[in-house]
């Protein structure tokens, strides 16, 4: 088996995503580790759902002393305060969701097909029954809608499709995914292949994706 | 003036009737949940309540390894995580309550919330065990969709039209309409009878004030129910919140209680 990115690399990729003054809602799959990845020049403003915006970095190992019940993001982690936060109650962080005040949100996926349809929750009783959250409710407001995932599942399967055969979270919202193998645009074109993970071939990520790959006039491997 | 202090928990609960609806806050890790009245209610034992909150499906840590082990699932290395010395088993470690006591003590007949599960995956929740035995009515709705339903409830509002959920599964049954270009799907608001919220501060007229990431859905539960009890860490006199700093004016608050130890900082 070749290598392939591990979750902290695709965080990190992510995190190159974001520009100056960006507001993000980062969920809480891959993409939440993207926080401790911003570079100093940049200032990113983090919106958590239950109400704040503008939480500081994520604790760490032996920071116990600073951990706050009353000040944990979506996910459950602590985080620490920062100048400039604010708090304010559930529906009001969904007006800024739903009303599209912020410009970007990492979410994880089932299935992401060719039109950038995107399937991330499942109605089976046999799986995870009815676990929806806000997973619905950010695609359709935030401007920029990135996801961030392994390439296919755990057992090889096919994760991006020409048609999503799951439950659809939301159809035509996906504008990027970046994934262990590959960053892909979601164009009205189709797939735009932009970049490749080191040791990878276009061919083989085309191998392991359904729809055809354009490749784009800069396509490069990726860099961090 | 009004007293709107009682001395106990089990008093602030005792006159919930059978077959009420409660609203409650409920979504990672224990802040902001009204632990006391669920526990009150728990003893009280109300029966065939409809329960409406955000995680309905969370259980703390401490709460997974007791249910692992009364069940037939194990998850590898739970218990090891839970134990670790560190920020995640601080979290993972802590025992708190949440609204699963109400659902696993069978005084729940309908579930209205955004996440069933737990936050482990392979870790079954008691309001999916319920559900998939027939025993609990579930109704899944997307987080932001509660949210503003519970402020349309408290706000006097028929309802309102959302873009959330259109063109997915969620549709089935709801009414669409095109407004202005868009496709919006009617969503209905949510009351309740009694709504448990957790507060940092209350004067005696049951003004609010809450502490960061734990305000979340209380301001809005307090607004929705036809009686709003708190539970909080202090009670002060009039005048002594910042009237600029108030959260929840004591007009949505009916009862309050203070916690006399142990609360979670």
């Amino acid at each position: 088996m070749k290598t392939r990115l591990d979750t902290e690399v695709i965080a990190m990729r992510v995190a190159k995503e974001f520009q100056d003054g960006d507001c993000v809602n980062l969920g809480f799959g891959i993409g939440a580790d993207a926080a401790s990845y911003i570079p100093p020049d940049k200032t990113v403003i983090f919106h958590s759902e239950q109400g704040i915006l503008g939480y500081g970095r994520i604790l760490t190992e032996g920071e116990e002393a600073l951990a706050d019940f009353n000040l944990t993001h979506a996910g459950g982690k602590f985080v620490a305060p920062q100048p400039g936060m604010c708090f304010f109650n559930h529906a009001d962080s969904f007006v800024m969701v739903r009303g599209g005040h912020l410009d970007v949100t990492v979410l994880g996926a089932l299935q992401v097909s060719e039109q950038g349809d995107l399937a991330n929750w499942s109605l089976d009783p046999a799986g995870r029954l009815g676990n929806i959250g806000g997973a619905m409710d950010m695609p359709v407001g935030i401007k920029k809608v990135i996801v961030a995932m392994e390439h296919t599942t755990r057992d090889n399967r096919i994760k991006i499709v020409k048609k999503c055969t799951l439950p659809l979270t939301c159809p035509r919202c996906v504008d990027l995914m970046v994934t262990d193998l590959a960053v892909i645009e979601v164009t009205a074109g189709g797939l735009v292949l932009k970049e490749f993970a080191p040791g990878w071939s276009p061919e083989e990520i085309q191998a392991l994706t359904e729809p055809t790959l354009i490749l784009a006039d800069d396509l490069k491997e990726m860099e961090l | 003036m009004k007293n709107k202090v009682f001395r106990t928990f089990q008093e602030a609960v005792a006159d919930i009737p059978d077959g009420s609806v409660i609203m409650l806050h409920s979504f990672s890790g224990p802040g902001g949940i009204a632990q006391n009245l669920i526990k009150a209610l728990r003893e009280q034992g109300a029966e065939n309540l409809t329960l409406i909150g955000c995680n309905l499906g969370q259980i703390s840590g401490v709460g997974m390894l007791e249910y692992q082990e009364s069940s037939s699932g194990e998850i590898p290395g739970l218990r090891e995580r839970i134990d670790a010395p560190g920020l995640y088993s601080l979290i993972l470690g802590q025992s708190y309550t949440t609204p699963a006591v109400l659902i696993e003590n069978g005084q729940v007949k309908k579930a209205i919330t955004s996440w069933a599960g737990t936050s482990v995956v392979g870790i079954e929740s008691p309001l999916e065990k319920a559900v998939k035995n027939g025993g609990i009515q579930l109704e899944i709705v997307p987080q932001g969709t509660l949210a503003e339903r519970i402020r349309a409830g408290g706000a006097g509002l028929g309802g309102f039209y959302s873009p959330v959920g259109v063109d997915t599964v969620y549709q089935e049954g709801r009414e669409k309409r095109n407004i202005q270009g868009r496709d919006y799907l009617l969503e209905t608001p949510l009351k309740a009878d009694f709504g448990f919220v957790r507060a940092y501060k209350a004067d005696l007229l049951g003004n609010l004030i809450y502490r960061g990431s734990s305000r979340s859905f209380n301001p809005l539960i307090a607004t929705a129910a036809r009686t709003t009890i708190a539970e909080v860490d202090e009670i002060v006199n009039p005048g002594e919140l910042d009237p600029e700093a108030v959260v929840t004016p004591g007009i949505f608050v009916n009862r309050i209680v203070r916690i006399e130890q142990g609360a979670m900082k």
